[in-house]
């Protein structure tokens, strides 16, 4: 291969590392007003009175907006292909505030601090109520978070409002208390993650204008157009006809813009005013005001014989969505569809529990979207089982892990299309040194290093469900467009997808131009995210290019006079087999498009799979902890990952370091507090820590690339299964360092030293 | 008020209130390098060149830059454009949100430090932020750029 599989630069890459504008904010057209928001200082309350009369006279204020004055049809902010799988809890304003943060009022004003000075001038008489705000105690404490008739689900996915219920979910193969029984080392342990907060460096906004034809443009730093204008059409009650939604470059998603908390805004201040409009969120706005990671509580069951033999899992698990159900159901359901499929020689295998809604910040969609909660949480069980069976973690996961044509009790019918997760294990023992250093070192004075590992899986796109579509057009001068409706954010994918038709058409990656992500133009997609771009819109792309390099091979023969069996197609040009007589693609696409022809090519597919072909990672970090204090730096952490194919070493490599860095972040240092009533401490980077480049030891990364038969040139995905291993490994290396084991995160030093006194 | 900076190299004159600040004076202006990502000066995003030094403009009041010299990466583009093809060379470009702001303390340091360490590379560069790097491949890219091991 000539493209794929080259470390080709990021297309984009000079234009946003160089400061130029593209991104949303910088595209910003002329005298929009600037729409702030007036948010909810209690964590349950009820609006009593609101009287704007004195922010509305303000000079420059253009419109106030409460609850009386908008559309009263509910939605869901989750981005996902309808019928969504996430509650219509939500009104764009509601005289119900359900979280520290939700929104009571819009203002636009035609400056910043015009529109901050009126948002002071509303007064709101609130009726207080009592919050819940202990996701465990959800269920029984007699408060209700959302009593209105009108929430509904597009289907079911076991609500029960008067328990704060979202979804109940109940999966079980096989019978899990007989074969625990059976077992003869049982290990059980519960284990807590943290509302993890996306934290890209681009905070949330979006600006709306209307067009020549009155019709609302919403220019979004988001991940979904396509949701983001259907969700607008039912929000606002308007017809998606009268919507367009464009994505410029986007400072980082990670998922939280899979969830469109801007855009009605100033969609709504644009119709209600004709004028255009801008949102921006702050840092503040973005950590308390649009979502995280979903907080769970998770207890693994986990049984064996004695050979070690894994016979039985049961997963049980709450989750916590805060205020409003976006991405509820789903997030939870990861918890044991990408960890239970892993291990196969179990004979049984469970997971249930509950998603509730508590009066916080609401949870939604973060890289590894369950998937890292239900890691750590299985994970750090089977190094707990290891240690019980006196055996080696990687020989007990080699010997019970998933092997490529195998199948499993979770996906019974789909036999392992592609998987070197054993060999990536060998390899990540390898460069770490595992048979050397594990489990503990003395290093001489107070501190002790300690090895852990952890595998996981994720999926490439939703199967059944995710479907894209790809064009690619040869141009009348005779380079090509591809269109596609995935939104790069920052990844790379626009480039990656576009190395795939560039290979397919034996061209270069500078001679296909990527149209990407606008509503009026770009084919469906249902946008980036659960890991489905590469896998997805890859095969869209490649489909499409090899209709269109057929139909090109025909007009290059009719054009020469020979059957199109008597041509060949080659790079730049369609040539005679055996015989020097060719014509150029420039030739063709000229002939084509504007001379008698009158038939310009173009390649269209679409593409959605049946399956979802898990990637994989071995992960292995090796820690220092003080004995004294309780500090524990990391010094190295080795991730080994298979995602089939790679398309761009350069790309996937950065992906893989990125994940195990903000994995990293989740397992040591990203810490979240609420206060008693709920307002949320850790709201800028002055209280919620992100890691600096000073806090990581070294990220060494490798891949064992496998070949996925149902993806484009054998590749699957890597974007979010990258997250997921650190939180496990690092927990057991600091348990085998220490002998405590922090089954609450983030391991802090506090709870290490306090884990060492007792 | 007015202020007179020399920015880039040329003289210009902005208005700005008092209790502006720089970052959203520049941006105010056409500066559209400037990017902020926490209003707590924590990031490293809003980075620019107050009189050749790197400041974080998100956190320094226009009114202080009065009479002084301002540099934005737009000034420096044929040096930022060098070492941004070394980070698009490690794929750690990524989003580029962050990379204005990164740019510009590394071209700093490239003229305070000699020959860094690798310690002295981190220490010089851990105001700046990234999210989706994991500042690996940022190191690489640093280390090509300065010729160090």
């Amino acid at each position: 291969m000539k493209v794929v599989g080259k470390a080709i630069p990021k297309i984009d890459g000079l234009a946003i590392t160089t400061g130029k504008p593209v991104y949303t904010e910088d595209l910003v057209v002329r005298d929009a007003l600037v729409v702030k928001i007036l948010r909810s200082p209690y964590a349950f309350a009820r609006i009593k009175s609101i009287d704007v009369s004195k922010a509305q006279q303000l000079d420059g204020v253009e419109c106030v907006l409460t609850y009386k004055d908008v559309p009263d049809a509910r939605f869901t902010l989750a981005g996902q292909t309808y019928p969504e799988p996430s509650p219509y809890d939500r009104l764009i304003l509601d005289q119900t505030l359900r979280y520290v943060g939700d929104e009571v009022a819009i203002i636009a004003a035609v400056d910043e601090k015009t529109a901050l000075k009126a948002v002071k001038l509303i007064k709101v008489e609130y009726e207080i109520l009592e919050p819940v705000l202990d996701f465990e105690k959800a269920g029984e404490s007699g408060i209700i978070i959302h009593p209105e008739d009108d929430v509904h689900c597009n289907f079911d996915i076991g609500m029960d409002k008067d328990k704060n219920l979202v979804s109940r979910q109940y999966t079980e193969m096989g019978n899990v208390e007989e074969e625990l029984k059976k077992c003869e080392i049982v290990v059980e342990e519960t284990y807590y993650t943290q509302a993890q907060a996306q934290a890209m460096m681009e905070t949330h906004r979006s600006f709306t204008y209307q067009d020549h034809l009155s019709r609302i443009v919403v220019v979004s730093s988001t991940q979904i157009p396509f949701h983001v204008r259907r969700m607008l059409s039912i929000a606002l009650k308007i017809p998606s006809t009268k919507i367009r939604v464009i994505k410029p470059r986007i400072g980082g998603g990670f998922g939280a813009k899979q969830t469109a908390c801007t855009e009605i805004f100033p969609a709504l201040v644009t119709m209600k005013t004709g004028k255009p409009a801008i949102i921006v969120y702050d840092r503040t706005e973005t950590f308390s005001c649009s979502t995280s990671r979903h907080p769970m509580k998770v207890t693994v069951k986990m049984g064996a014989d004695k050979e070690g033999f894994i016979r039985a899992i049961d997963i049980q698990g709450i989750s916590d969505t805060g205020a409003y159900g976006e991405h509820a159901s789903t997030v939870f359901s990861l918890v044991g569809d990408k960890t239970l499929p892993l291990y196969n020689k179990t004979r049984a295998v469970r997971f249930m529990g509950d998603v509730v809604y508590t009066n916080k910040t609401p949870a939604g969609a973060l890289r590894g979207y369950g998937a890292t909660q239900g890691t750590f949480a299985v994970e750090s069980t089977i190094n707990k089982l290891a240690e019980k069976l006196n055996m080696d973690p990687s020989q007990l996961r080699l010997m019970n892990l998933i092997k490529e044509g195998e199948n499993s009790l979770y996906h019974y019918e789909h036999m392992l299309g592609s998987s070197t997760l054993h060999k990536c294990i060998e390899t990540g023992k390898r460069m770490i040194g595992w048979d050397e250093k594990y489990p503990r070192r003395e290093m001489g004075g107070s501190k002790v290093r300690g090895l852990g590992m952890s595998v996981t899986m994720q999926g490439s796109g939703i199967a059944g469900i995710d479907t894209a579509s790809a064009e690619v057009r040869l141009n009348d001068d005779g380079n090509y467009t591809l269109l596609i409706g995935s939104t790069d954010m920052g990844t790379g994918s626009d480039t990656i997808l576009a190395q795939m038709a560039a290979e397919i058409l034996e061209t270069s990656v500078a001679n296909v131009t990527v149209n990407a992500a606008d509503t009026d133009t770009s084919p469906f997609d249902p946008g980036s995210y659960a890991s489905s771009t590469t896998y997805v819109t890859g095969m869209a792309v490649v489909k499409a290019s090899e209709e269109l390099k057929e139909k090109i091979l025909e007009s290059g023969a009719l054009l020469l006079g020979v059957p199109a069996e008597n041509a060949e197609f080659s790079g730049d040009k369609v040539k005679v087999v055996n015989k020097d007589e060719f014509i150029s693609i420039k030739k063709i696409a000229e002939k084509m498009v504007v001379a008698k022809w009158k038939h310009q090519l173009s390649g269209f597919a679409t593409f959605g799979s049946p399956v979802s072909p898990p990637p994989f990672i071995a992960g292995f970090a090796e820690v220092e902890v003080d004995m004294d204090t309780g500090k524990v730096q990391l010094i190295d952490f080795v991730a080994v990952a298979d995602c089939g194919t790679v398309i761009n070493p350069s790309l996937a490599r950065t992906q893989v370091e990125g994940g195990i860095y903000m994995g990293i972040g989740l397992a040591l240092y990203e810490d979240v507090r609420y206060d008693y009533k709920g307002r949320l401490q850790t709201n800028t980077f002055m209280q919620y820590k992100l890691p600096t480049r000073r806090d990581l030891g070294k990220i060494r990364v490798a891949f064992e690339e496998s070949y996925e038969p149902t993806g484009p040139f054998g590749a699957k995905s890597i974007g979010e299964v990258v997250v997921n291993t650190p939180a496990p490994a690092i927990m057991d290396a600091v348990y085998n360092a220490t002998g405590v084991r922090i089954t609450k995160l983030p391991i802090t030093p506090e709870k290490i030293y306090m884990g060492l006194k007792k | 008020m007015q202020i007179n900076v020399v920015i880039n190299g040329k003289s210009r004159s902005f208005e700005t209130d008092n209790n502006e600040f720089l970052a959203d004076t520049l941006r105010k202006h056409g500066f559209l390098s400037i990017r902020q990502a926490c209003n707590t000066s924590c990031c490293g995003l809003c980075t620019v060149w107050l009189d050749e030094k790197p400041v974080l403009s998100c956190s320094l009041l226009s009114v202080k830059a009065d009479g002084r010299k301002i540099t934005t990466i737009e000034g420096l583009s044929q040096e930022a454009e060098e070492f941004a093809k070394l980070l698009m060379a490690e794929g750690s470009d990524q989003c580029g949100f962050c990379s204005p702001g990164f740019i510009m303390t590394v071209l700093a340091m490239k003229r305070e430090l000699q020959n860094p360490t690798e310690e002295e590379i981190l220490h010089y560069l851990t105001g700046n932020l990234c999210r989706c790097t994991g500042y690996m491949g940022q190191l690489r890219a640093v280390k090509n750029y300065l010729g160090v091991k």
